[in-house]
């Protein structure tokens, strides 16, 4: 008796017992967890990490093509064989930008999070400064990966892999929101016209699958624009892209303006404000601050929807990843490039949801 | 007197706001008319003319997954519905399969044993932080990997599964096979209107009846019964190795397969969510007094916790499968023939009718979507509070 009452007092007994077996089906579930776990968990990390080739297959030979592989040399007995991702790391970076200049990407890669702090910390020395950044980030951006102006030209059609999935993801989030706050305020006008207008352009984007508004821009904007107008494809995808992405966030930014007690704007009215002047002062950044976790949501559904944007031909991460698959020299190598794109997505989306939890955590301390 | 016309236009509230429409209007239509101009001028420099005429010509390509008969020689109209029966096939299968998975890794998730808990948490970021569309490839792929047909796995005796597809036996009605089919709808419908009946009676008298049970046994029963009075009517086609493929029997796909098993268990991750955050809002004082009063844990669930957290799932279910039917558009990715792959890919491809087809069938899943939010609606109005609140 004196001995388990010793053991109750143990912190870890207790957890245990309250949270792994505190009833006799609790234990067996408890189990068979664990089996379940060690099951998948040594599969995974054997194929994965332990058995796997990176750069020499087990001959410590180098591994330039698929017939390299060790579980090509002796099947059944190795596991993944990551040299494909090794070989062809340029491609699934920068796609087929050239080598030479690959320095651009670098710095518009290093320059994204200087353009992206401004907007997600806002107890930031100097953050005005870096919301003007911001703004000017998708002109610098561009003008770094286009070329011109003592560059050299690097058409779009040789942008690839993760450049394409952030530039689509990051330009079309940053297009989407100046849009997205101007629909989202039209929704709630009292002009019925501009009301009309905007829940039908919601509605309707919201209401049919992304793949068709890309095929609608690759295909029906040649025909809406004039002969010499020829969009390239990643800017017909990037119109896309934005347009859905803005009815989305109109939605996110809608929720937040409803939340608004109508007094606010009464105050503001009755001291002469404008609407214009009420809206920018004081409806808009009170409605932004609570819409940011929605909206951010919304990011992440757009960010992992670029991957669609390989069924028109683009080459995002997915469609460089399909591109190595289907290589003669590397073929039948699928879960290896994959596992490894699904863990990039899942990077960036995991982060940005864990940014948006945080987020409402700090806003209901503030609140309440 | 211009002055103070002015001085009305800007402020004066009404007059402002009529001008300001009148102009987008104006804008707008400009803008249309000059984009028909151009696109009529564009077709016409390209020989494609425009109307509905192409509907009836012959397709002339294939679809291999189809529930209405359907020849390379049928019209694009007769592949416009087999297009869109494939893509209401799998969007309510996969509708139903992740509502299960999803109720299932809710309620896991709030589980009171600590592993088991995360191990949903682990599959519910997994699945719904990656690509849907790479989820499909990745699951078609694996299923690209089953044995070959010589060397398909059997199961029972009767299930082949090869990376061809999954072959099973075909059921085939003979006469009377209707009967027992229409035994099976009147015991359901007879067994509603017992329930009322009973359930009358139990207000009255106090007693209670074990409803479900016998209206289990009422529903599954009667349609056995009817099975054997009318001399077992029905029959089994099993597939049987022929050559180098099955004959007989049906198949499920392995595109089909891929598209289920994506579009569920991406989709499932964010029913999971949904249904937590609806359990988790049915406050605890509830189920304490539910307690208190005595009920047994399965009749507080079912009676106190579930209808309240209804309210708060239904919203956003809506959304997911609204979702799921949308996503249910990739299947180009993998050749699942819906309605995209088909009619919005191959017809268009063929006839340059780009406005046409394109218009179609965004108005077709424009349809689809309110049609899903109208049942979900009316559905929502009917767990929400009722009285004067």
């Amino acid at each position: 008796m004196s001995a388990s009452i010793s053991l109750t007092h143990n912190k870890y007994y207790s957890w245990c017992r309250n949270n792994l077996f505190s009833s006799w089906i609790n234990g067996i579930i408890t189990i068979l967890s664990i089996y379940f776990i060690y099951e998948v968990s040594s599969f995974f990390l054997n194929w994965t990490i332990f058995e796997a080739d990176f750069v020499n297959n087990f001959r410590g030979e180098k591994i330039t093509d698929r017939t390299f592989c060790s579980k090509n040399i002796e099947p059944g007995q190795h596991g993944a064989c990551w040299a494909i991702i090794i070989v062809r790391f340029h491609q699934f970076v920068y796609g087929f930008y050239p080598v030479e200049e690959a320095w651009r990407v670098n710095l518009v890669y290093g320059l994204l999070p200087f353009a992206l702090v401004g907007i997600f910390f806002d107890n930031l020395p100097f953050r005005k400064y870096f919301i003007y950044f911001t703004f000017l980030f998708p002109f610098i951006g561009y003008f770094l990966l286009y070329g011109g102006a003592g560059l050299d030209v690097v058409g779009t059609s040789k942008w690839g892999g993760l450049l394409v999935t952030l530039f689509l993801g990051v330009t079309g989030i940053l297009l989407a929101f100046p849009l997205s706050i101007i629909l989202a305020l039209g929704r709630r006008s009292k002009m019925p016209v501009i009301k009309t207008i905007c829940i039908i352009f919601i509605e309707f984007i919201r209401g049919v699958p992304l793949i068709t508004l890309l095929f609608t821009a690759n295909v029906m904007l040649p025909l809406f624009l004039p002969d010499g107008v020829r969009p390239d494809n990643l800017l017909r995808a990037l119109v896309a892209v934005t347009l859905f992405q803005s009815a989305y966030m109109a939605e996110a930014i809608r929720g937040g303006l409803q939340a608004i007690p109508k007094g606010q704007l009464e105050a503001a009215q009755s001291l002469g404000l404008t609407y214009w002047q009420s809206t920018r002062k004081i409806i808009l950044p009170q409605a932004l601050k609570i819409s940011i976790p929605p909206i951010v949501n919304t990011c992440i559904g757009l960010f992992k929807d670029t991957s669609l944007v390989l069924i028109i031909g683009l080459f995002d991460l997915l469609g460089v990843g399909r591109a190595a698959v289907s290589d003669i020299d590397w073929a039948k190598l699928h879960y290896e490039v994959y596992v490894f794109i699904s863990l990039v997505f899942f990077i960036f989306c995991f982060g940005m949801s864990r940014y948006s939890l945080y987020l409402e955590k700090k806003l209901k301390t503030d609140n309440s | 007197m211009s002055n103070s016309f002015l001085r009305k236009l800007i402020f004066d509230e009404k007059i402002r706001s009529l001008v300001v429409q009148t102009l987008i209007i104006g804008i707008f239509a400009l803008i249309i008319y000059l984009i028909t101009q151009q696109t009529a001028y564009n077709l016409e420099k390209r020989g494609i003319g425009t109307g509905f005429g192409f509907l009836n010509m012959s397709a002339g390509y294939d679809i291999s997954i189809r529930l209405i008969p359907y020849t390379s020689e049928s019209t694009h109209f007769r592949a416009y519905l087999v297009g869109l029966i494939n893509t209401l096939m799998i969007s309510i299968c996969g509708c139903f399969l992740a509502t299960i998975l999803g109720f299932l890794v809710g309620i896991i998730r709030l589980s009171s044993n600590w592993l088991f808990r995360n191990i949903a948490y682990v599959y519910v970021e997994f699945t719904r932080n990656v690509p849907v569309l790479l989820q499909i490839i990745l699951y078609y792929t694996i299923l690209l990997y089953l044995p070959k047909i010589k060397q398909a796995l059997v199961l029972f005796d009767t299930f082949y599964i090869t990376n061809r597809g999954i072959y099973s036996p075909a059921p085939i009605f003979k006469d009377g096979f209707s009967i027992v089919a229409w035994s099976f709808v009147v015991a359901i419908i007879f067994s509603i209107f017992l329930k009322k009946y009973l359930k009358k009676k139990q207000e009255k008298s106090g007693n209670q009846y074990p409803i479900f049970y016998i209206n289990s046994a009422l529903i599954i029963f009667t349609p056995i019964i009817f099975y054997y009075i009318m001399d077992m009517p029905l029959d089994f086609d099993h597939p049987i190795l022929k050559g180098f493929n099955f004959k007989g029997g049906m198949v499920v796909r392995p595109e089909f397969m891929g598209m289920l098993l994506g579009l569920s268990i991406y989709t499932a991750a964010f029913i999971s969510e949904t249904v937590r955050s609806g359990i988790i809002s049915v406050s605890k004082g509830q189920r304490e007094a539910s307690q208190a009063l005595g009920l047994k844990n399965n009749l507080v669930l079912r009676l106190i916790v579930i209808p309240q957290a209804l309210r708060v799932i239904i919203p956003p279910l809506t959304s997911q499968y609204l979702n799921l039917t949308k996503n249910s558009s990739l299947g180009i990715a993998i050749g699942y023939a819906d309605l995209v792959h088909g009619f919005g890919g191959i017809s268009l491809n063929q006839t340059g009718k780009a406005i046409e087809i394109m218009s179609m069938v965004m108005v077709t899943y424009l349809t689809i979507s309110l049609t899903i939010s109208l049942f979900m609606n009316i559905y929502n109005k009917s767990v929400q509070f009722k009285g004067n609140a």
